[in-house]
């Protein structure tokens, strides 16, 4: 009797199983269908019927879609069959953009490389013409640290403190007015060419003042596209502070300003750091501002509010449209060495992140 | 409730308590007074841009001897001067509309794929590395597209012209298909992309997880999931993330500026080489101009200025439009 | 050194909306007056009214009386600085300062208003401050790490150590023990039983057992209900309370009937 029950349970349960499991592709189905694709598009390929490495996996690709969509319709039914197309499809996307990710980091790298030298680093292009090999991007280098060194002097104090309005100040006055319109600008400001914040410090500061093109000029145009950033990451940054722990403060009887620069600031130092890093990465390579507010230099001018100066951007500019293989090659060394420097940025950017979100818990 | 008990009799104040002072403190006037300034210093910016940009512009308007719209030539140091931004309009627009149709798909199906296909920690990653692509300078994705790019989108050009050409934007008369609309297009789209795939991401992974487990729960495949509760959701956000994107291609300079050759003409045949755009054209000719051809430059600025803004203050404004309405839930 | 405190016809709103309505009552000093009832009844609302630190919500505002000793403490040439730093809070969630040392915790009260002070000095409240929160003998020797790498009822004894470094006369605690478990629970109501001999305290908690234990006088808050102001029910020595309450709903929430 037992056995007999058991047996009838053991049956209801496998048919239960079909159910939930229904007509699945079997689990080395999306392999097996690729590597046909594969295969396939690599015999089309040998019989010339396609050529190239690109066009043979692009047609690969496509058959690999059509012959998983097509086995899915007739195996698992139409839904799913449109599921797997989709995944592919996002997966597609995703490899469609790291594809120029890749290209872009691979290809400054190989042409990029073989110019550095010491020499590339330590002169300047004074006395090398662009047709001679030799010469460096020291006097850039100069140029782009100081540059935008000074931008963040000036960018970091205005976005903070304007950040500080918004989530300190600005619930408390009398008007959202005020406060909604800076926030919605800073949003605005995100969206406006860099090329047409050159032009305005080129009429407002070159063409109205009267000051001569300088390196600083270039960092006034640099600091207002940095700001937009400063103010939002810092934003972000103090409205995870703790309400609570802006009430002890105040409760022990500290003043509201020194609560928020002894307390409310410091606590929120790491992320406002990480966010000024990444401005300053994000303006280190604009080229378009600097060309309407400095002069192309080849030599060395360390001081930024005299004379033309260089910068790592503009060097490779100068470099790239002079045209000759020399020049070409310093540009991509300078490319190079630019997003070096920007990564630099970046890592230690994500390195202060962690240090502080470690120190917090 | 006992509130007929009477305030009980209470000792005359003692002057030793301390709370009395003055309860404005000069270090607070100040702290505030300069966040604010430091706030304010932002709207002025904005429209010191805009007042700039117009006082600026005004001598060239008044020397044109030709429609600023409508004109495609640029020669504002000629006399007498004519110039319009009709071709440097159309530029703009063909290359940012290319970049938006490569761009919006792949940088939302990248977004799909961090959020919701990746594997947790493998989207980190992936997050990461999209950043890195914005953090790559434009003039570096303008020399890749002229010295990496062009060469491989030869054959692509080539087949379009050969299958396609009967449509005008895909023939090719010159047979050259260097420095192009086309390739501009590309470029432009490689660049936006993490800027739409990073505010797509954003608010797909704000989608309630209610949603989407609703919507699982209720035998839907992955994909009917994505449809169901998270586009729906996301809609708003990816607009505006697109439009965002618009943005940053409208006004990208430098690498459009090395890639196509200056012409200033309007050429439907997109894989032919020529074309110009606001951006590129001042980064270009700002060395060579005169005085007229500077304001003339400003005045092209100004035009962009305003395109930008346009597209940006729709795009946030269906942001927070959306924020609002999130909020009242 | 320490201060009474009376309460007089206080109401108080948040914008338009009136959270409290008509609260008048007397907290005796060296004693502990314990405010009960249920949740969104006002309790808090009035302990922060107390420090003034309820006006520092945007739009928050009372009208009535807090008298300190007999002196408005809402009159228009009183500093509420001042009265923060004569009554003292501690809150619910212990919040020492992320970025600041044991030790700076405990003189960032007087480190932060301005005056200088020498380092003997410091040194010297550091010390009392920490004893006088039963915290000293388990912190000594490690003064100078973060006060965020403490137990969770280490950290609310660090912030009473930080509120009384500035030697109020009254102390407001917001349910301290609430996110504590009950070893550190016990540890904290033996410390404000000690704290009552130099300092008035008014803790609110949502536990009853709690305001029994620690407390000699009771006030139980209500709230009639829905979006209306909540209300001070009752005011009585804690005994009274607990055992003969004056009011039906003060009996019902006492015995559990809601809340």
């Amino acid at each position: 009797m037992a056995t007999v029950g058991s047996g009838k349970f053991e049956r209801s349960t496998s048919l239960l199983q079909d159910a939930l499991a229904g007509r699945r592709l079997p689990r080395w189905g999306v392999g097996a269908v690729g590597l046909t694709s594969l295969l396939a598009a690599y015999l089309l390929n040998v019989l010339t019927v396609v050529d190239g490495v690109a066009g043979t996996f692009l047609v690969a690709v496509l058959l690999f879609v059509i012959g998983q969509t097509g086995w899915s319709f007739t195996v698992e039914g139409r839904r799913h069959a449109v599921d797997r197309l989709a995944t592919t499809t996002v997966y597609a996307a995703f490899l469609i953009a790291v594809t120029p990710l890749v290209a872009v980091l691979g290809t400054v790298l190989v042409k990029g490389f073989p110019v550095f030298s010491a020499q590339f680093f330590t002169t300047s292009m004074r006395n090398v013409s662009p047709r001679s090999e030799g010469g460096g991007l020291y006097h850039a280098l100069i140029g782009t640290l100081e540059q935008v060194g000074l931008a963040a002097l000036i960018g970091v104090p205005i976005g903070v403190l304007a950040a500080v309005y918004l989530v300190e100040y600005a619930p408390e006055a009398k008007s959202r007015r005020l406060s909604s319109a800076i926030s919605f600008f800073v949003d605005v400001m995100t969206g406006v060419p860099s090329v047409v914040i050159g032009l305005f410090i080129y009429t407002a500061f070159i063409l109205t003042l009267g000051l001569p093109r300088s390196g600083f000029a270039a960092s006034l145009a640099l600091a207002i596209l940095m700001l937009p950033v400063i103010v939002r990451t810092t934003e972000e940054m103090l409205r995870l502070v703790p309400r609570d722990l802006r009430e002890s403060s105040l409760a022990l009887g500290i003043p509201r300003w020194k609560t928020i620069l002894k307390v409310v600031l410091p606590t929120a130092l790491g992320g406002i750091i990480t966010g000024a890093m990444l401005s300053i990465a994000r303006v280190a390579g604009e080229t378009a501002p600097l060309l309407l507010t400095t002069f192309l230099s080849q030599s060395i001018n360390s001081n930024p509010f005299k004379g033309p100066q260089a910068a790592l951007p503009t060097f490779i500019w100068d470099q790239f449209t002079s045209g000759t293989d020399a020049s070409r090659a310093r540009a991509w060394g300078g490319a190079l060495t630019l997003i070096v420097l920007i990564m630099i940025l970046y890592a230690g950017a994500k390195v202060i992140a962690r240090l502080t979100g470690a120190k917090k818990s | 409730m006992s509130s007929t008990r009477e305030l009980p009799a209470t000792p005359a104040p003692t002057a030793s308590s301390g709370i009395k002072g003055k309860s404005v403190r000069r270090g607070d006037t100040v702290f505030r007074g300069l966040s604010r300034i430091a706030g304010i210093a932002i709207l002025l910016t904005m429209s010191l841009i805009a007042l700039f940009l117009v006082w600026r512009s005004i001598p060239s308007f008044t020397v044109n001897t030709a429609n600023f719209f409508t004109t495609s030539e640029w020669f504002p140091d000629q006399t007498p001067p004519v110039f319009g931004i009709a071709a440097l309009a159309f530029g703009t627009l063909m290359t940012s509309i290319i970049a938006m149709i490569l761009a919006v798909p792949v940088g939302i199906g990248v977004a799909l794929f961090i959020s919701h296909y990746a594997h947790r920690r493998m989207s980190a990653i992936l997050a990461f590395s999209t950043d890195l692509l914005a953090a790559v300078p434009s003039i570096i994705f303008g020399m890749w597209g002229l010295e990496f790019l062009t060469p491989h989108m030869q054959g692509l050009g080539q087949w379009l012209n050969d299958y396609l050409g009967f449509i005008p934007i895909f023939r090719n008369d010159l047979g050259q298909y260097s420095k192009s609309i086309f390739i501009a297009g590309v470029v432009l789209a490689i660049m936006i992309l993490p800027t739409i795939s990073a505010l797509s991401r954003e608010v797909f992974t704000q989608v309630p997880r209610g949603n989407i487990e609703a919507s699982l729960a209720l035998g839907a495949t992955r994909w009917e999931m994505v449809r169901q509760a998270i586009f729906p959701f996301a809609k708003p956000g990816m607009i505006s993330a697109a439009m965002l994107g618009l943005g940053r291609a409208l006004g990208e300079t430098i690498a459009v500026a090395l890639i196509l050759s200056a012409s200033n003409s309007i050429n439907w045949h997109f894989t032919e080489p020529g074309g110009n755009t606001f951006a590129a054209n001042i980064a270009l000719r700002w060395n060579e101009a005169g005085s007229t051809g500077l304001s003339a430059l400003i005045a092209s600025g100004l035009v962009l200025f305003i395109i930008t803004l346009v597209v940006n203050v729709v795009a946030r404004g269906i942001i927070s439009r959306h924020a609002e309405f999130r909020g009242g839930n | 050194m320490a201060k009474r405190i009376d309460v007089a016809d206080l109401d108080i709103y948040y914008g338009s909306f009136k959270a409290v309505e008509n609260v008048t009552l007397a907290v005796e000093p060296r004693s502990v007056t314990a405010f009960i009832g249920p949740s969104g009844c006002g309790k808090s609302s009035v302990l922060r009214t107390l420090n003034r630190l309820h006006e520092v919500i945007p739009g928050a505002y009372i009208t009535g009386k807090v008298l300190l000793d007999g002196e408005d403490i809402y009159s228009a040439d009183v500093d509420p600085v001042n009265v923060r730093r004569t009554i003292g809070m501690v809150f619910q969630r212990p919040n020492p300062f992320p970025t600041m040392t044991i030790r700076e915790n405990v003189t960032a009260g007087l480190t932060l208003d301005g005056a200088r002070r020498s380092k003997a000095e410091l040194e010297q409240v550091v010390e009392k401050s920490l004893r006088g929160a039963n915290l000293w003998d388990e912190v000594k020797d490690r003064l100078d790490r973060p006060g965020a790498g403490l137990s969770g009822g280490q950290q609310q004894r660090l912030c009473i150590a930080r509120a009384i470094a500035v030697e109020p006369q009254v102390l407001l605690m917001d349910e301290p023990c609430s996110a504590l478990d009950p070893i550190s629970t016990l540890a904290i109501e033996d410390l404000i039983e000690q704290l009552k001999l130099n300092f008035t305290i008014v803790i609110v908690t949502h536990n009853m057992q709690q305001a029994a234990r620690v407390s000699e006088t009771t006030a139980f808050f209500n709230l009639p209900a829905i979006g209306q102001p909540g209300r001070l029910v009752e005011i009585a020595p804690t005994e009274q309370i607990f055992s003969n309450p004056g009011e039906q709903a003060t009996e019902d929430y006492i015995s559990g009937r809601f809340g």
